[in-house]
């Protein structure tokens, strides 16, 4: 018998997505293991945030099945989802730019299956993330995009999510601050949490997770591990389809 | 020279009332973008109940008007808005207008088309003498009550964290859900403050305006409407400003029915010409400010409530 612990903290197979008659996703089988940092790359297009938004329900799975811990997920409601225990770094990072920045962290509260320990959970993110104390009366709006980004991350993880889906989050931002960012996750991940981050900088993040996929078209198309990162050539045939 | 000052305070009260029933809608409003048209037969229920339960106690009275206004708030909610959750605006308003007439009907069925006189706190009708300035109580006591239901619920949307998940689902309620914001249980919180808020006004309007003194099933029709011009052209997509708007209406409906001759022939006569002075302003205003008088630019749509 399967116990919490020994089944994928996240399991989705055999998922569908349909946008009108159009399938955005056919067929996705993936798996997520407690601790793994799990990559999910692919060109314009290729249905990354689809898959994303399908595990957190906010687009609708037309056939498969969304498993959190063994447990189905697939057609709850989006906060019952996120106060289940996944945590969303949404595409855009989406923070509210007319509220400080202290107050987009305590909306993260919401998140929290538990009442106790909010506060910590706080302390936790402010040392993560020193700016955002630094700046916490200012409004989130003013904040650059790498500051953004952090925010997003770190009102994520004051829900103190088992797993953090990251959409993009190197988007837009300078690569002294993209490599800031991946030192973050890192962190993350050190700190217990799962993370399925999905990203469009290729190479960097197949070096950089336990396992990455690659998605083009709706289709997984392979899996690579970090060593072959270099292997550009099967990348490049797995993202124009050969 | 006392006569114009007792004119302007009857209308910052007036004002005041309009500005309360500006937050009860603005407040649904912001979490639900629904433009709730029934707000006024909300009042209604709460004015009836009251007014057939005068011989009781007050306090028994009021807490029963609060009990009637809450609970039909929320089958509004469950019956109609809830159900309604992904309809387009245009399909909530007509639904809303369909409570309303429904609600109005129903009250006619019930309780007829003559109405009933209704003096909640008969003491508060009387004047408060101050040298030669003759102020009713209840004039006095709307201001305050206004501005403290105002304070209250600022205090409320910035320093709890319930408030604070209400300002986040008006701004952006699909990414408040992401983080975990129930918003079922957000919106059922703002549709109740709202109606303890159209109770309040049930309790308030008939000693307040003196031709409201009789409660009729299209009772605060007239002031539903007139706030929600004065929402709109405040700016319904922040709450100060809604409630600015709402304020603004009444205090020029108290005014101009103040100082304009209420009989006689024309030009201005404030029983005849009234309404159509204060939507003739409306549109001028409309037309000169199309995203509302009282937002500051066009970042109100990043900056609700
Ligand atoms: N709301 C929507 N309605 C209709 N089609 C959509 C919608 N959202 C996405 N699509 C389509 O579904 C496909 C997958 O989109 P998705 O956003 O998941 O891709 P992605 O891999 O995240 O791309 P990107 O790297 O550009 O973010 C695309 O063809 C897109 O045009
Ligand atoms: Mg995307």
């Amino acid at each position: 018998m399967p116990t919490a612990d020994a089944a994928p903290i996240l399991q989705v197979r055999g998922l569908e997505v349909r946008y009108g008659s159009v399938p955005a996703l056919r067929d996705v089988d993936l798996e997520v293991q407690r601790g793994e940092i799990v990559g999910l790359i692919g060109p314009n297009g290729a249905g990354k945030s689809t898959t994303l938004q399908a595990i957190v329900g906010t687009v609708r799975a037309s056939a498969g099945e969304i498993l959190l811990g063994g447990v189905s997920i697939r057609g709850q409601a989006p906060e019952r989802i996120v106060r289940s225990g996944v945590g969303l770094v949404p595409e855009g990072r989406r923070i509210f730019a007319a509220l400080t920045v202290e107050e987009n962290l305590r909306l993260g509260l919401a998140g929290r299956r538990s009442k106790n320990g909010a506060h910590e959970a706080l302390e936790m993110v402010n040392e993560l993330f020193p700016v955002l104390r630094e700046s916490r009366r200012r409004h989130a709006g003013l904040l650059s995009g790498g500051q953004q980004q952090q925010l997003a991350i770190g009102r994520a993880l004051v829900a103190e999510p088992d797993v953090l889906l990251l959409d993009e989050p190197s988007l837009g931002l300078a690569p002294t601050i993209v490599d800031a960012v991946f030192e973050k996750l890192g962190a993350i991940r050190d700190r217990g949490v799962t993370i399925l981050l999905v990203e469009q900088r290729a190479q960097r993040t197949v070096a950089f997770a336990d396992r990455t996929y690659v998605l083009a078209n709706g289709e997984l198309r392979m899996t690579l591990g970090p060593g072959e990162a270099g292997d550009t050539d099967r990348m490049v045939a797995a993202y124009f389809g050969s | 020279m006392t006569e114009h000052v007792q004119t302007l305070l009857d209308a910052v009260a007036l004002g005041s009332i309009y500005g309360l029933m500006a937050i009860g809608i603005g407040l649904v409003f912001g979490v639900l973008r629904l433009v709730n048209f029934a707000y006024g037969q909300l009042v209604m229920a709460g004015a009836y109940a009251l007014a057939l339960t005068q011989d009781v106690s007050v306090v028994l009275s009021i807490a029963l008007c609060f009990a009637v206004v809450l609970a039909l708030s929320l089958a509004m909610e469950l019956a109609a808005f809830r159900p309604l959750r992904n309809a387009s605006p245009t399909t909530m308003l007509v639904a809303t207008f369909a409570i309303s007439y429904l609600l109005q009907s129903i009250a006619l069925v019930r309780f007829g088309a003559i109405g009933k006189i209704l003096v909640v706190i008969p003491q508060l009708t009387k004047p408060l003498t101050i040298g030669s300035l003759h102020v009713r109580w209840i004039t006095i006591v709307t201001i305050l009550v206004a501005a403290g239901v105002f304070a209250a619920l600022t205090l409320f949307l910035t320093r709890t964290s319930i408030g604070l998940q209400m300002r986040a689902a008006s701004i952006d309620s699909e990414t408040a859900r992401l983080l975990g914001v129930r918003a079922n249980a957000v919106i059922t919180v703002a549709v109740l403050i709202s109606g303890a808020i159209a109770a309040l006004v049930a309790v308030i309007l008939p000693m307040a305006v003196p031709e409201r003194i009789l409660v009729t099933p299209d009772y605060a029709l007239r002031e539903t409407i007139i706030v929600l011009v004065g929402v709109v052209v405040g700016g319904i997509d922040r709450l100060l400003t809604a409630t600015l708007g709402g304020f603004t209406m009444g205090f020029l409906v108290g005014a101009l029915s103040g100082f304009l001759p209420s009989s006689g022939s024309w030009p201005f006569t404030s029983s005849v010409y009234l309404d159509s002075a204060v939507f003739m302003l409306v549109i001028v205003v409309l037309l000169l400010r199309p995203e509302g008088l009282f937002t500051r630019s066009r970042r109100s749509v990043v900056d609700r409530v």
